[in-house]
């Protein structure tokens, strides 16, 4: 049971650290996207 | 304090997970690499004190391209002689002090914009920072390498598209902190400078927390090395300073450097290129997005060719680069000349992709030939062949453009022939692949050796 816990546990932190640099990745990827279709306008 | 970062601390315990380790690194890479984009900073820094327009106090683009120019130069020579500093007290440690440098460099830097003092400017952002960028460069490569030995170019890859994608996040952030600070009297920059600083230390200093090296014995569950020998992947470990001993140091550090050296040379000149090949038809706002889609192919590139590099094995991911990058860069002219501007925009993204990927495959490969041992020091190394191409490619690029344009040239067929001349500098990266062979055993470390030379220990074999 106590190892259950700490697996869930690890696994929820695996995911926000994840979340953490993709998400500000994701944004930057986003703004640069939006720039480039000014190369199909 | 110093036992908080010592190696024993951070060796992690069974059934820690390795996929925690990717988002350390980029905790690092996605901010160091905001460095690419330090031009948006440029025009508001030659406003400081006219704010509105600037004056002839004002400081002059060509005084603000040091501080990029000098970020570039200390950030190879801290990789080069902080790489055998990072063996010996891993990687906490290195990306701690990574941490102060680029943080600090930031305040550093903006304490310059305030008292208006050029020297300051260079010496926080260009040489703390480039320090800084240097470390946190090679500090994660190496544990990155020790926790996926079954996915090496996959692995080191993660992080180094991060380096890519930082200038992506560095960009439209320091544009929105200045427009969110400036007034009548502030161009906003030192404020930016300093929220980068503090927004930077922070999270450099989150991956230095949360990075840990896998114990010596350590294997990925159900993982054994293949038992197909394959030469170019040794089981053996060369010392940093026995690999400088070597041909194959040299041969990597001249095919780093020949990729590189043709990718800055065509990067530096695309948007301009594609505005004078199809005038016209291509707006200075197209061409700034024609130089944001390269950079998104930059970034792809180097997860999507060091991640296939463990497939296809690492020299001949070099040949592809070599082989398939000459013919494409021989192409770009043509396609030019015929005005077929998307298969030009296409070749170009693929030719950026490679550059990326040349980056992101070389720790690999330094780990295949020289073992994962000293793999971060003899990577630090050999990222000299990065600072060397970052002043020769553009020197030859503008070079032989403008001895073209003197001969009387015309501008849009100007770059026809350093096209040419990139490509052969890719045929020359080619015979340097072709020549890399596997190190000889005598530079092999005997395991005694682990023990005895600098105080370096493998992971986990530390003395307590």
């Amino acid at each position: 049971m106590e190892n259950g816990k700490q697996k869930s546990g690890s696994l929820v932190w695996l995911v926000l650290f994840w979340l953490y640099v993709t998400l500000p990745l994701l944004w930057g990827v986003a703004s640069t996207l939006k720039k480039a279709l000014a190369l199909f306008d | 304090m110093a036992d908080f970062f010592r190696k024993s601390r951070i060796t992690a315990n069974a059934g820690f997970n390795r996929w925690l380790v990717p988002p350390a690194a980029l905790s690092v890479h996605l901010c160091i690499g905001q460095a690419y984009a330090f031009s948006v900073f440029n025009d508001p820094l030659t406003r400081v004190l006219g704010v509105s327009a600037p004056t002839a106090a004002d400081w002059k683009l060509t005084t603000l391209g040091w501080i990029f120019s000098l970020a570039i130069v200390f950030l190879g020579l801290s990789a080069a002689f902080g790489g055998k500093w990072l063996e010996k007290v891993g990687p906490r440690l290195t990306m701690f002090v990574a941490a102060c440098c680029f943080g600090g460099g930031f305040w550093v830097a903006a304490l310059g914009v305030y008292l208006h003092q050029i020297w300051l400017v260079y010496l926080g952002y260009g040489v703390i920072g480039g320090i800084g960028l240097g470390l946190g460069y090679v500090s994660p490569v190496s544990t990155l390498i020790k926790w996926f030995p079954d996915r090496r170019g996959m692995a080191t890859g993660m992080a180094i598209m991060g380096f890519g994608g930082g200038a992506m996040i560095g960009a439209p952030l320091s544009v929105l902190l200045m427009d969110a600070f400036k007034s009548a009297s502030s161009v906003g920059v030192m404020e930016a400078f300093l929220v980068m600083g503090g927004l930077y230390f922070v999270s450099m200093l989150i991956g230095a927390l949360t990075i840990r090296i896998p114990p010596a014995d350590w294997q990925p569950e159900g993982w054994t090395p293949p038992r197909v020998e394959n030469k170019m992947i040794s089981q053996n470990h060369v010392h940093i300073d026995q690999a400088l001993k070597t041909p194959q140091f040299y041969l990597l550090w001249l095919v780093l450097c020949l990729n590189v050296t043709a990718g800055i040379g065509v990067l530096g000149q695309a948007s301009v290129m594609i505005q004078e090949m199809f005038k016209g038809s291509v707006t200075p706002a197209a061409a700034a997005g024609f130089v944001g889609l390269l950079s998104l192919f930059n970034m792809g590139g180097r997860f999507f060719w060091s991640s296939a590099s463990d497939y296809l094995g690492r020299k001949n991911t070099y040949f592809v680069f070599f082989v398939v990058g000459a013919c494409l860069y021989a192409l770009v002219p043509s396609m030019g000349m015929i005005g077929n501007m998307a298969m030009f925009v296409l070749l170009y993204a693929v030719i950026m992709s490679m550059y990326g990927g040349g980056f992101a495959t070389i720790p690999a490969y330094l780990a295949d030939l020289f073992g994962t041992q000293y793999v971060g020091g003899i990577h630090g190394r050999l990222l000299t062949a990065w600072a060397t191409a970052g002043v020769l490619g553009p020197v030859l690029v503008n070079y032989i453009r403008e001895y073209q344009i003197a001969q009387g040239v015309a501008k849009a067929d100007a770059y026809n022939v350093t096209m040419y001349i990139m490509a052969g500098l890719l045929v020359l990266g080619f015979v340097c692949n072709v020549l890399i062979k596997p190190v000889h055993e005598k530079h092999h470390m005997k395991h005694d050796e682990f023990d005895e030379l600098d105080g370096i220990y493998p992971a986990g074999e530390e003395e307590a």
